[in-house]
């Protein structure tokens, strides 16, 4: 079986099948930006993408992910370092204070946009409602959102 | 000033690492040979331990050992007042959060495993749940040692109690119940320690106060303080919650370190975190107020009972707060204020911010309403009549003539901006006709800045400029999310008149700085901000003496990144300086301390200048109601807060929205229900805090008179931010519904009252 993570393929061994992908990423391919913060699925800080879906990643077993593609924190900006304009975005309007919750966001977000280009605040704030923030109250993520999805659709 | 993100970038020197998932937290470091340990708790909240036996625990899948009490080398109890608690328990379980054993495996999952293994021979004693009766003399005592079951109490006398009772036309008097809240940091606890070749015991750890920690661990070992380095990495929010805990969980991993001579992880799961972690004291507050028919409160009778749990740790710093503002920001010219910080066998009470006055304010600012309403007055007219402003002498004597009082200035932003008179006439007081009720609120409080007289505050900065030009910062403050560390570099950069690029904060640790205190009370920018402006300004002469010495002149003067002489022609600029100072062996290099103006308190009488400056706030809210369902829908919040300068404002504004958050789920959702004493809450399933959707959009209004008791101008904004929300909700909630309510959480409250109604 075959997980694609961040554009490079991993050969995943039958034995390690039922390893939570959270865990994965983080012991074994030493991918730390995604958080463990409630390990039940609720909190939203170990979220990344599967095929474009924003999912949690501590609700899934690598098994779940088989042949699947998964992009997390690490995968956002360019290989060159070049931020990826949601990157830039939740710099830019304050969004981040303790940044336990910002990995998660930044992928939610994205996922979002890959779905909706133009979203109004209120999607914006729907989108990260599995995602929780203990720090900001929100208001400066959600500025980060609206000023990726401009930025992104005017490339 | 309204706050607008328009072209405002905000500056934060961990953003980069944040945001690209490099920020490294503690559990994400590994070490060659790292082990893991976890917690054995206690099944009960008050027994006595007659043994743990841990000989099946060992034999389980990758054990190497299970760690009692008795394997401790240094202190067993500890504690930052009274030392108190154990970092493991070893004759008597006190609470559910007691941690008997640790069980020390090669990975997390094996010594989880091997928890149900170790078998806890416990005998229950009688426990006591309630304050009110753990305070009675004839109950069992949780800590003989201490003589009594009341941790602390604090008092205040002003005036002539008497004499206030005589003057009042109209007396009221109310009582108050306040939540226990958790603080639901999104990092769970973590610690991983290892003993260094040279000795030393290195911890890095999830916490806000390293220098503390370093004496949790110093303490449990039996080392000297030089012989622990506390680092600590970034940090997924604290709140004031890790502090105690925090410490202790490092404490712990330290152990396990020092005893097998190996890298011990210590991370908590969620259920840990909510079962063993501090919350915020709750609180019962009686009122008894006595008021002239002019509007002038004469006197104000108050008793508080806060429940502290099993241990100490800070309720009788957070009691005292609750102490000196037990008044709100009001003047009362008679006071009779009795607290009471108590120990029972619940899960401990601390530090949470807003430290004591979100319960105070939650009942003073629906108190003084009730009042308004008796006497036939509008609330705010009531608050106008009686709220502190320049000069006013505060209930405990202090004069308030050190800085500006902008109290009134902070309530008249919130309500013309909100457009409160206007709005009155919309409130639904439980209109049976209405399908939806609408309300509106808000709430006005002064905060003592930093400590007080609750300890030593003063703090430290090192200025380290290097050949180059560019710049090693430190202070002996902490980063723990809100940007401090940014706040200091933006600082440094306009005293020294540098770009901001050119400063590195350095990596921080408890051996680099003096102990600089805990970064709590909102103190970080006021304290190590300070420091850093003295450091500053010594690092400019050092840069003067440079030059002098370079060119052998005299009377030089350094401004805005260039250095004058005495005639005011430049010399020099900022880079040709610095490297006339080390040509010339003088290093451009600075210790800067800030030392607190005094303050002082006498125990017996509660009179004293409490704080060395106060900051003023105000915030309101529109809401409505579902008479129906009683679902509540937050529909605007707004808040005017004056920091003396804004350092940061897009940080700023971050700590005004995250209070404002905060405080609504203090106000409307967040407690810790207790069965026999064990929070009955163990993840973010069963313990709301808000998501994005519960919230509307939120305005922030920086007012800033720069203060003249801080060297930077700033003063703290962390704290007053989130203790006004709850009672700007009540009020709000009084004007849907027609109804006080007087008890947190407010929604069960709204919710009971419906469900009445409806039978």
């Amino acid at each position: 079986m075959i997980i694609t993570v961040n554009g490079t393929e991993h050969r995943i061994e039958p034995s390690i099948a039922e390893k939570s992908l959270a865990l994965w990423l983080r012991e074994d391919l030493m991918l730390t930006g995604t958080k463990i913060g409630c390990d039940i699925g609720v909190c939203g800080s170990c979220t990344v993408l599967v095929d474009g879906k924003a999912l949690r990643s501590c609700k899934l077993k690598l098994k779940d992910v088989a042949t699947k593609n998964v992009i997390t924190i690490e995968g956002m900006s360019a290989a060159d370092g070049t931020l990826h304009p949601i990157q830039q975005a939740f710099m830019d309007c304050g969004a981040i204070q303790c940044g336990f919750c910002t990995p998660g966001m930044v992928l939610s977000t994205y996922a979002l946009l890959l779905e909706n280009p133009a979203p109004t605040r209120a999607q914006a704030r729907s989108a990260i409602k599995g995602n929780i923030c203990r720090c900001t109250g929100y208001q400066q993520i959600i500025d980060a959102i609206m000023q990726a999805a401009q930025q992104m659709r005017e490339g | 000033m309204k706050y607008t993100s328009d072209g405002v970038k905000a500056f934060r020197n961990d953003a980069v690492a944040k945001v690209t998932g490099t920020a490294k937290y503690t559990d994400d470091y590994t070490m060659p040979g790292m082990l893991h340990a976890a917690p054995v708790y206690a099944p009960i909240a008050s027994a006595k331990i007659n043994g743990i036996d841990s000989a099946e625990a060992i034999q389980m899948p990758g054990v190497l050992a299970v760690f009692t009490a008795k394997d401790i080398p240094g202190n067993v109890v500890f504690g930052q007042i009274i030392k108190d608690y154990p970092t493991l328990a070893l004759d008597r379980v006190r609470s559910t959060g007691d941690v008997l054993a640790l069980v020390v495996a090669n990975t997390r999952e094996q010594a989880i495993a091997a928890i149900p293994s170790v078998k806890l021979n416990l005998e229950e004693i009688p426990a006591l749940f309630d304050p009110e009766l753990a305070m009675q003399p004839e109950s069992p005592l949780l800590h003989p040692d201490h003589g009594s079951n009341v941790c602390n109490y604090h008092c205040v006398r002003t005036g002539d109690i008497e004499q206030g009772e005589r003057d009042s036309d109209i007396i009221i008097e109310q009582e108050f119940k306040t939540s226990r809240a958790e603080h639901a940091y999104l990092e769970p606890e973590s610690a991983l320690c290892y003993l260094r070749p040279d000795g030393v015991m290195e911890v890095l750890g999830s916490m806000q106060h390293p220098f503390s920690t370093r004496r949790f661990v110093a303490s449990t070992l039996g080392f000297q303080l030089k012989d622990v380095e506390v680092r600590t990495v970034p940090m997924g929010g604290g709140f004031g919650g890790k502090d105690d805990t925090a410490a202790l969980v490092c404490a712990r991993a330290a152990l396990c370190a020092y005893l097998l001579k190996k890298p011990v992880k210590l991370t908590y799961n969620r259920e840990w975190s909510m079962r063993e972690s501090y919350k915020r004291h709750p609180y019962t507050l009686q009122y008894r107020m006595g008021l002239k028919k002019s509007g002038k409160i004469q006197f104000v009778k108050v008793r508080m009972v806060a429940d502290g749990g099993a241990y100490c740790s800070v309720t009788p710093w957070v009691t005292w707060r609750s102490t000196v503002q037990c008044c709100g920001c009001y003047e009362v010219p008679n006071v009779h204020c009795d607290v009471y910080g108590v120990y029972t066998n619940n899960v401990f009470s601390g530090a949470f911010r807003g430290f004591g006055s979100p319960q105070v304010n939650f009942s003073i600012e629906q108190l003084v309403e009730i009042a308004a309403a008796k006497l036939g007055i509008s609330e705010s007219e009531f608050r106008r009549i009686n709220m502190v402003h320049q000069d006013s002498v505060t209930i405990t004597g202090q004069k308030l003539d050190t800085h500006t009082v902008s109290l009134k200035q902070a309530m008249d932003t919130v309500l013309n901006e909100v457009d409160y008179e206007a709005k009155l006439p919309l409130c639904s007081f439980g209109n049976k006709d209405a399908d939806e009720w609408y309300g509106i609120g808000y709430a006005i409080s002064y905060r003592g800045m930093s400590l007080g007289a609750e300890g030593t505050d003063f703090n430290s900065a090192i200025v380290n400029i290097q050949p180059d030009g560019s710049v090693l910062l430190e202070t002996g403050i902490h980063e723990n999310g809100q940007g401090s560390e940014s706040a200091m570099i933006l600082i440094l950069a306009e005293e020294l008149g540098i770009p901001q690029e050119l400063i590195r904060y350095r990596f921080p640790s408890t051996s680099n700085i003096p102990d600089g205190g805990t970064t709590v009370a909102s103190r970080g920018t006021i304290l190590g901000g300070g420091a850093t402006v003295k450091a500053a300004e010594l690092v400019k002469q050092r840069i003067c003496e440079g030059v002098e010495t370079a060119l052998g002149i005299k009377g030089c003067t350094y401004s805005k990144a260039l250095v004058f002489n005495a005639e005011g022609k430049q010399v020099a600029d900022y880079f040709s300086a610095i490297q006339m100072c080390y040509r010339k062996q003088i290093y451009p290099y600075a210790f800067g301390v800030f030392q607190a103006p005094r303050v002082s308190w006498d125990e017996h009488t509660g009179h004293g200048n409490a704080y060395f400056t106060w900051v003023y706030g105000c915030q309101a809210v529109e809401l409505k109601v579902n008479p129906k369902t009683g679902q509540i829908t937050l529909l605007n919040m707004l808040a005017a807060h004056d920091m003396g300068k804004a350092v940061n404002p897009a940080m700023l504004a971050g700590q005004f929205y995250g209070g404002m958050t905060m405080g609504a789920g203090y106000g409307l959702y967040e407690d810790t229900p207790l069965q026999d004493g064990n929070p009955q809450i163990s993840n973010y399933h069963n313990y709301r805090v808000l998501r994005s959707t519960d919230l509307p959009e939120m305005t922030a209004y920086f007012i800033q008179n720069p203060d003249p008791n801080s060297p930077s101008k700033a003063k703290g904004i962390g704290e007053p931010t989130l203790e006004l929300m709850a009672p700007a909700i009540a009020n709000a909630l009084y004007r849907a519904t027609g109804v006080r309510f007087n008890s947190l959480p407010l929604a069960k409250g709204v919710q009971d009252y419906i469900k009445g109604q409806q039978q």
